[in-house]
């Protein structure tokens, strides 16, 4: 990097002559290196799914969990340095009770990310801090229904409430991406850490968007199938899937953040291996055509 | 200055509520309302403000909009309630600029109660809290003295709301028609103040639908009959 030398690149709260902040940049990096993590907002819920990377043998299988739950019906995962990751969680779920206390009712999950984004990029502009080095990827299903005021006496009256404006929906799943910059957007698929380039398109290969027909549990197969395939079985350590999803208050989780089944993982993983495998081995055959020196240069050029 | 004995239980328990106000404090002494009908809710209120015997104010206006289409009716105290109102105002303006979309009657009514509640040994206040939002539609909440909070179909209040909890529970209707809705708290309102010394004056409402707020005004003049302009 040419910056690396000019000074630029020392502090938080300093700019480079063309614009650019380079501790900020720099915190990207971090990002790219960590395990991928994606998210899909389907038509009827959101999925997270993380490639859990296994540093050691000796941690227990299945504990350390990467995805956390910041609200019942708010979902974080993140991609990066995971203490950072778990500050960033820990925020969220002080920002969400912060806002049932004022307000009573469960933070929407576009008023979560801004909230976060906020928090994120006040880290870019101090002397005595750093940026995180996480990419978060907030999901959250906000309530199609009427709530209730939290702490309100009785389930209170069913009739009067008129002059309803008809036909409009409200609520639904969001999905949002926050970067080490603080910037953050609403998407529909997002994907971060080193394996964000596959993810992301394979994620627009998905019936997503305004009128995406993907189901669900469709969802939580193909995000399996995005992590499986992301991963390089060669350069990559070993790594464990996680998975949780939120629906609505009709679907499977009831409007809750939870877990993907125990079953329902097992039943994805192993398809989406099987397709992973698939899609490695075409890989070779495409490789077989090319010129095999040129293979090997590229490879050594990997292991500096 | 002399203080109630407010707060304090008697030995039955029985929470003794007889001198709240300060000596010549301003009272609210009075009969509010709010019901939700077909498209919305409706506010109403007397206008008399007293300080002991004497009318302070005779016009008063109890209906105080907190959003544009989210109001509440006040009694108990003027000064704490207006104080209360003051500052739910500022925070559901503040609401609306950050998150870019208007409060919601539930918002309003939780800020309400969180004020009331963490400072209930020191209000004396009673509030009705009535909205409408693109959601909800019409919504009443009713904040008793204690600082709890209950969703209503239509809520009364202050001293002159028990000369007509049988007027009420009789007349009142689901689903009303704006014009029978203002009709009936008309009515309501017009025995709460033939009966209840303490209420008087002239009978204001605010009607909240997805059009906005309306203001009504009825003078004891012509019998509460015809509508005056505010």
């Amino acid at each position: 990097m040419t910056s690396i030398g000019t000074g630029y690149d020392l502090a938080n709260s300093i700019f480079s002559p063309d614009g650019r902040n380079f501790q900020v940049e720099y915190a990207v990096k971090a990002v790219e290196n960590g395990g991928t993590s994606i998210g899909i907002r389907c038509k009827d819920g959101v999925v997270l799914a993380v490639e859990k990377v296994v540093a050691s043998k000796l941690l227990k299988q299945g504990a350390n969990k990467r995805i956390a739950t910041v609200d019942r019906h708010l979902g974080v995962v993140y991609s990066g340095m995971v203490p950072d990751g778990r500050h960033f969680v820990d925020r969220s779920r002080d920002e969400a009770l912060a806002w049932r206390d004022t307000f009573k009712t469960p933070i929407p999950t576009a008023d979560l990310a801004s909230r976060m984004g906020g928090y994120m990029q006040a880290y870019t502009l101090y002397q005595s801090v750093r940026p995180f080095g996480i990419t978060a990827i907030v999901g959250g299903f906000d309530s199609e229904l009427e709530l209730p005021v939290d702490g309100e006496v009785g389930s209170g009256p069913a009739v009067g409430a008129g002059g309803k404006t008809a036909g409009k929906k409200h609520g639904g799943p969001f999905l949002y991406m926050i970067e080490p910059s603080g910037l953050y957007w609403g998407y529909y698929g997002a994907a971060a850490g080193k394996g964000r380039q596959v993810a992301k398109a394979e994620l627009e290969k998905l019936d997503l968007g305004g009128a995406g027909e993907l189901s669900l549990e469709q969802a939580v197969k193909e995000a399996a199938r995005i992590i499986y395939l992301s991963h390089d079985d060669v350069k990559d350590k070993k790594f464990e899937l996680e998975m949780s999803w939120i629906s609505g208050a009709d679907g499977p989780t009831k409007g809750k953040h939870q877990e993907v089944p125990k079953a329902l993982r097992e039943e994805a993983e192993k398809e989406a291996e099987r397709l992973a495998k698939k899609a490695v081995e075409g890989d070779d055959d495409d490789d077989d055509d090319d010129d095999s020196d040129d293979d090997k240069k590229d490879g050594d050029k990997m292991e500096e | 200055m002399e203080f109630g004995n407010s707060g304090s239980l008697s030995e039955d328990g029985i929470h003794l509520d007889m001198d709240r106000l300060k000596k010549g404090e301003v009272n609210l002494g009075t009969s509010i309302m709010a019901v939700t009908f077909k498209d919305g809710v409706i506010l109403g209120a007397d206008s008399r403000t007293t300080t002991g015997a004497y009318i302070a104010n005779r016009v008063t206006d109890k209906l105080t909009r907190v959003h544009d289409t989210i109001w509440c009716c006040r009694s108990g105290s003027a000064a704490d309630t207006q104080a209360v109102a003051d500052i739910v105002q500022y925070q559901l303006g503040m609401f609306a600029m950050t998150n870019g979309k208007p409060p919601t009657t539930q918002t309003a009514a939780a800020i309400f109660q969180e004020i009331c509640y963490a400072n209930k040994d020191r209000l004396s206040a009673g509030l009705i809290i009535a909205g409408w939002d693109e959601r909800h539609g019409g919504q009443v909440y009713s904040i008793p003295l204690g600082g709890s909070l209950h969703k209503q179909t239509y809520a009364i209040g202050g001293s002159g709301s028990t000369y007509i909890y049988g007027y009420c529970d009789t007349h009142w209707q689901e689903g009303m028609e704006e014009k029978e809705a203002v009709e009936f708290v008309k009515e309501a309102l017009k025995e709460a103040i033939k009966w209840d010394g303490s209420s008087g004056g002239v009978i204001r409402m605010v009607v909240l639908t997805a059009k906005g707020a309306d203001r009504h005004l009825y003078l004891p003049d012509t019998d509460y009959k015809v509508r005056h302009s505010t």
